[in-house]
C-alpha cells in the first residue's frame, strides 16, 4: 500500500488523537498547549503535502484517492484556512472547560475536508462529508451553556442529517447504474449511457448533499445561523472551510458526468440563485455576523461559476482555487477581528470603532473590500479570474449577473464601514486579552494586501493545476 | 522612474501621515502641501522634455507585475494624457492647500487626499489596461471615505450613492476590460498592443458589447445624461476640497477613458456608435445647461455646469471619432479642443467650488436668494469668483474659449447641425453664470452677512495659481496645444 501518499492525512489524525490525550491528562490552564499541538501537526501537514507538489498527478490506493494539482493545492489552502483558525482560538476558548479537545475536533474536521478534496471515489466522498460533518456538529454548538450557540448546531444538524442521507442515496443509486464506486469506472460506465431518469435523480441528490457544505442554495439555511450564534472562531472555520472541499468535490463530481444531463445549466442555476438569494438577504442586516453569513453563501454562488465553465476555459480550476483561497483569508481576517473584538455581532456596536480600536478597524475594512473585490486586494485577482473564465467560456451573461451582484453587496459591506468610520464612537470596547487573536488578525490583514500585490505567485503556481482524470 | 515618482511619492506622503501619530494640525498640513506639489513638478520637468515628433507614448516604465495574466506595471504618457495628469496634480495642490475644516482629523484628511491624489495621477499615466482598473476603483474608495467623512448634510447618503453608482460602471468596465484581454493572442493588457492590433475590429455582436460596456462605464463617471443622477448629490454635500477634485479630476478619468480604450482601441466600432455619443454629448450639454439654469443652490449650479461641460468633452471626442478616413483636420480640431476642455474645466470648476468651499465656510448656506451685494463685502471673492465664471462661460481670452472653439469648429467639419444646436448651451451658460454673479455679489446685500469676511491671503493664492493657469491658456494656448495635437495627430490621422 502507498502509504506514502496519504503522511498529511496521517499526521493530521495522529496529530488529533495526541490533542485529546493530552487535554485528557493537562489541566485547563495549559490547553493554550493544544492550540501548539495543532499548529504543529497542520505545519507538519503541509510540509508533507508541498512534498506531493511536483510528482505526476495520479490516482493512488486503487483509484479511490486522488493525487493532483486540484487535490494539492486545495489541501494547502484547507490547512493554511485552519491554521488560523487554530491561531485565532485560544483566548476565546481558555475559559471552557472542554478547551483542549476544540483543536482535536478542528483537526478531524479538517482531516473530513482534505478527504472531501482528494476523493475520487464515491464512498470516499461519503466518508469525507460525513466525518466533517460529524466533527463540524459540535464545533457549532461549542458553548453548550448557550442557547443560540445551540440553536445553530441543531439547525446545522438536522439539515445536515437530511443532505446527507440525500447524498448517501445518490452514491447508491450511482453504485445501482454502474456497478463501481470508482471515479474512473463510473464515468467510463456514465459514458456507455444509463437510464437517464435514476442518473438525474442521482445527480439531484449528491449535488444537493454538497451544497449543503457548500452552503448554497438550496442547502444554506444553516450558515447564517452558525455565522451568528456559534463561537466565533468556530464560525470562522465553518464559513470557509468545509466551502473548500466541497467545491472541489462537486466539480470533480460533475466532470464525471455525461453532456445529456446539462449539468453546466443546473450548476449555473445555482449559482445565480445562490449568489443573487445570499446579497439580498444581506442586504437589510443588522447582524454583523448574520451579514457575513448571507455574503458567505453569495460568495458560494461567484465559486459555482467556474464549476460552471469547467473544461470550456482551461483556466476554470485553477480560477476556482484562487477565488476560494482569497475567500478563505479575506473571510477569515473579518472573523478573526470579531472574535478580537468577543464576538460583538450588532451594527450598531460597531459605530466608530476606529477611534477605540484602529487596527481591528482597518483589518475589518480590508476584508470587506477585498470580499467585493475592490484592487489591488486579493479578493479582485479571485474575481478576475472568475469573470475572466465566466467570458472565456461563454458565459457572458453569468458574469454580468455576478458582476450586479457584486454591486449589491457592496451597499451591505460599505453600511459596516460607514458605521465604523463615520459614526460617533461609543465609549468602551471589550477586546480579548493576549496575543494570538491580535496576531492572527494582523497576519491576516496584512495577507489581504501582501497576497494580492504578489498575487503572481499563486497564479504561477495554480496555473497547470487539474484533475487525475 | 519620473513617473513613478509622480504617482509614488504622495501615496508615500500619506503612508507617513497615517503612520505619524503626534503630528499636529499646521504639520501635517504644510507636509501635504510639499508633497502634493511635488508631482507638479515632476510632470513639468516631463512637459518640457517630451518630444511632439516623438513616438505616441513616451516616459514608458515597464516592471512585470502579474505576468501569468499579461498584466504589468506599465506607465507612459501621450500628450493627452500628460495635460490631463498635470492639470489634476495642480488641483489636488490646490485643493490640498485650501483651508478646510478637518474636523480634528487633519493627518487622515490629508493622507486620503494624498493617497487620492496618487490614485488619480496613477488613472492618467497607466499604459495597462488592469492597472488603470486597479487606479480607478480606488479612486473610489478615497472619494467614498472624503465625502463620508468629511462632508455635510446627508454626507454618508453622498459617498453611498456616489460609490455604488460609480462602481456599477466600473464593473461593466471590468468586463470589458477583460473582453478585450482575451481578444488578443497572447491575452495582455497592454494598452500599446491593444491600440495597435485593433483587437474586436468587425466582431460584431461581442465587440457591440464590448464596447456598450466600455461606454457605459465612462459615461457613468464622465457623467453623461441621463447616467449623471449621482453627481448633484455627491457634489453638493462635499467638502469644498473634495468637491473640487470630484469634479476637477474625478469626472476626467471617464472623458480620458473614453479617448483611452473606446476611441483609440476599438476605432471602426466607435465610429459606428460615434453619431449616437454625439446626440447623447449634446443632449447633456442643453440639460446640464438648462437644470443649472433652474437651481437655487450655489454648488448644485456649479454641479450642473459640469454636465454641461463634459457634454463638450464627449462631443469633442464623439466628432474625432466619426469617421474613419475622411476630415482628418476637423477631427482632429475636435480631439485637441475636447482635451483642452478638461484641462480648462479642471481648473476653471475647480476653482469654482473652491469658491464654494469658502462660502460653506463662512456661511454654511447655498442658496442664492439669500445672498446679495457682496461685492463690497469682499471684493477678492468677486473678482475670482467673476474671472472662473466668465471663463466657464467661455469668454475669449479665457481657457474655456479656446476648448469651445476648437470643438465646435471641429464639429462644424463633421455634424455641422449639431454644432447648431450645441452652441446654445453655451448661451445658456452664459445666462446662468451672469445671473448667479448678479445674485450673490451685485444688488442689495442682507443685514445677516454684514460680519462677512474676505478672502485670506492663503484663499486668494490658491485661486489666483488656477486663476493664472486659465488665463495663460486662454491668451497664449501654445505651450498646450503643441503637446496635444502631437498626439491627437497621431491618434486621428495616423489612421
Amino acid at each position: 500500500m502507498p502509504i506514502g501518499d496519504v503522511l498529511p492525512e496521517i499526521s493530521l489524525t495522529l496529530g488529533a488523537v495526541i490533542i485529546v490525550l493530552f487535554a485528557t491528562f493537562t489541566r485547563q490552564q495549559q490547553h493554550h498547549w493544544a492550540a501548539v499541538l495543532a499548529l504543529l501537526t497542520i505545519a507538519l501537514s503541509a510540509g508533507l503535502t508541498l512534498a506531493q507538489w511536483d510528482g505526476q498527478p495520479q490516482l493512488t490506493f486503487s483509484g479511490v484517492w486522488a493525487l493532483d494539482g486540484m487535490a494539492i493545492s486545495s489541501k494547502l489552502v484547507v490547512l493554511i484556512a485552519g491554521a488560523l483558525v487554530v491561531a485565532m482560538s485560544p483566548e476565546w476558548m481558555q475559559t471552557d472547560r472542554r478547551h483542549g479537545e476544540y483543536y482535536a475536533l478542528v483537526l478531524f474536521a479538517l482531516l473530513g475536508v482534505v478527504m472531501m478534496a482528494s476523493a475520487s471515489d464515491t464512498m470516499e466522498l461519503v466518508l469525507g462529508v460525513l466525518l466533517s460533518s460529524v466533527a463540524s456538529y459540535p464545533l457549532a454548538a461549542y458553548h453548550r451553556g448557550w442557547a443560540p450557540a445551540l440553536e445553530a448546531g441543531m439547525k446545522y444538524f438536522l439539515i445536515g442529517a437530511l443532505t446527507n442521507a440525500l447524498l448517501t442515496i445518490g452514491v447508491v443509486v450511482v453504485f445501482g447504474l454502474t456497478g463501481n464506486t470508482g471515479y474512473t469506472e463510473v464515468a467510463q460506465g456514465l459514458a456507455g449511457g444509463s437510464d437517464s431518469l435514476a442518473l438525474t435523480i442521482a445527480t439531484a441528490c449528491i449535488v444537493l448533499g454538497l451544497t449543503f457544505k457548500l452552503a448554497a442554495f438550496p442547502a444554506h439555511a444553516w450558515m447564517p445561523d452558525v455565522a451568528q450564534g456559534s463561537p466565533a472562531p468556530a464560525a470562522a472555520f465553518l464559513t470557509v472551510i468545509p466551502k473548500i472541499g466541497a467545491a472541489v468535490a462537486l466539480a470533480r463530481f460533475v466532470s464525471l458526468l455525461p453532456p445529456d444531463v446539462a449539468w453546466r445549466a443546473i450548476v449555473a442555476v445555482i449559482s445565480v440563485t445562490t449568489m443573487t438569494l445570499g446579497n439580498v438577504a444581506a442586504l437589510r442586516q443588522t447582524d454583523v455576523r448574520r451579514l457575513l453569513g448571507w455574503s458567505s453563501v453569495s460568495q458560494s454562488g461567484y465559486a459555482l461559476m467556474a464549476i460552471v465553465v469547467m473544461s470550456v476555459s482551461d483556466q476554470a480550476l485553477p480560477a476556482l482555487v484562487l477565488f476560494l483561497a482569497s475567500y478563505a483569508i479575506a473571510n477569515l481576517a473579518a472573523f478573526a477581528v470579531i472574535t478580537f473584538l468577543r464576538g460583538r455581532t450588532a451594527l450598531e456596536d460597531y459605530q466608530g470603532l476606529v477611534k477605540n480600536a484602529p487596527i481591528a478597524t482597518v483589518v475589518l475594512i480590508l476584508s470587506l473590500l477585498s470580499l467585493v473585490g475592490i484592487p489591488p486586494l486579493v479578493g479582485f485577482f479571485g474575481k478576475l479570474m472568475l469573470f475572466k473564465v465566466t467570458l472565456e467560456g461563454g458565459y457572458a451573461w453569468l458574469a454580468f449577473v455576478a458582476a450586479a451582484n457584486t454591486v449589491v453587496s457592496l451597499f451591505y459591506y460599505l453600511r459596516i464601514v460607514a458605521s465604523m468610520m463615520f459614526a460617533n464612537s461609543r465609549p468602551v470596547v471589550h477586546v480579548l486579552p493576549g496575543q494570538w487573536t491580535r496576531i492572527t488578525m494582523a497576519i491576516a490583514g496584512l495577507l489581504i494586501l501582501a497576497i494580492g500585490l504578489g498575487a503572481e505567485v499563486l497564479v504561477e503556481y495554480t496555473n497547470a493545476i487539474g484533475f487525475a482524470m | 522612474m519620473i513617473l513613478t515618482a509622480a504617482l509614488g511619492l504622495p501615496m508615500l506622503g500619506a503612508l507617513v501621515l497615517a503612520i505619524s501619530r503626534r503630528w499636529i494640525e499646521v504639520t501635517a498640513r504644510l507636509f501635504a502641501i510639499v508633497v502634493s506639489v511635488l508631482p507638479v513638478l515632476l510632470l513639468a520637468w516631463v512637459w518640457l522634455q517630451f518630444d511632439p515628433q516623438g513616438a505616441l507614448f513616451q516616459f514608458v516604465e515597464e516592471v512585470p507585475w502579474v505576468p501569468g495574466l499579461g498584466m504589468g506595471y506599465r506607465l507612459g504618457v501621450d500628450g493627452i494624457a500628460l495635460a490631463v495628469a498635470t492639470m489634476s496634480a495642480v488641483v489636488f495642490a490646490a485643493s490640498i492647500a485650501y483651508p478646510a475644516n478637518t474636523r480634528n482629523q487633519p493627518r487622515q484628511y490629508y493622507a486620503w487626499m494624498l493617497f487620492l491624489q496618487s490614485v488619480s495621477l496613477g488613472v492618467f499615466l497607466a499604459l495597462d489596461l488592469l492597472l488603470f482598473y486597479v487606479f480607478f476603483d480606488l479612486s473610489l474608495v478615497g472619494m467614498f471615505f472624503l465625502i463620508g467623512r468629511w462632508g455635510h448634510g446627508q454626507a454618508q447618503l453622498a459617498a453611498f450613492k456616489f460609490f455604488l453608482y460609480t462602481f456599477c460602471g466600473s464593473l461593466l468596465l471590468l468586463l470589458a476590460i477583460i473582453g478585450l484581454y482575451l481578444s488578443v493572442e497572447p491575452h495582455t493588457f497592454d494598452m500599446r498592443v491593444l491600440i495597435e492590433q485593433q483587437p474586436l475590429a468587425g466582431a460584431g455582436v461581442t465587440g457591440g458589447l464590448v464596447f456598450l460596456a466600455l461606454m457605459l462605464g465612462f459615461a457613468i463617471k464622465t457623467p453623461v445624461v441621463p447616467v449623471h443622477t449621482w453627481l448633484p448629490q455627491a457634489h453638493v454635500d462635499a467638502p469644498g476640497p473634495a468637491s473640487a477634485i470630484l469634479a476637477g479630476v474625478l469626472l476626467k478619468m471617464g472623458a480620458y477613458g473614453i479617448i483611452r480604450i473606446p476611441f483609440s482601441m476599438m476605432t471602426e466600432t466607435f465610429s459606428r456608435y460615434a453619431l449616437i455619443i454625439a446626440l447623447l454629448a449634446v443632449v447633456s450639454i442643453l440639460y446640464g445647461a438648462f437644470v443649472a439654469l433652474g437651481q437655487k443652490n450655489l454648488k448644485r449650479r456649479i454641479a450642473y455646469t459640469s454636465i454641461n461641460h463634459m457634454g463638450y468633452t464627449v462631443l469633442g471626442i464623439a466628432v474625432a471619432g466619426a469617421l474613419v478616413q475622411e476630415a482628418g483636420y476637423a477631427r482632429e480640431l475636435a480631439l485637441v479642443g475636447a482635451t483642452v476642455e478638461m484641462v480648462a474645466h479642471g481648473l476653471v470648476t475647480g476653482a469654482l467650488f473652491l469658491i464654494c468651499g469658502s462660502f460653506w465656510q463662512r456661511t454654511e448656506e447655498y442658496d442664492l436668494d439669500s445672498y446679495g451685494g457682496l461685492l463690497r463685502q469682499a471684493p477678492w471673492l468677486t473678482a475670482f469668483a467673476v474671472l472662473a465664471s466668465f471663463a466657464s462661460l467661455g469668454l475669449p481670452g479665457l481657457a474655456g474659449f479656446v476648448a469651445e472653439f476648437h470643438i465646435f469648429a471641429g464639429t462644424f467639419g463633421v455634424y455641422p447641425w449639431l454644432a447648431v444646436i450645441g452652441v446654445l448651451g453655451i448661451l445658456v451658460t452664459a445666462a446662468l453664470f451672469l445671473q448667479m454673479l448678479q445674485k450673490v455679489f451685485f444688488g442689495a446685500m442682507p443685514e445677516r452677512w454684514a460680519q462677512f469676511e474676505d478672502l485670506r491671503p492663503i484663499e486668494w493664492g490658491v485661486l489666483a495659481v488656477l486663476s493664472a493657469g486659465f488665463v495663460i491658456i486662454g491668451v497664449a494656448p501654445a505651450f498646450l496645444l503643441t503637446l496635444v495635437e502631437a498626439s491627437a495627430t497621431l491618434l486621428v490621422g495616423g489612421r
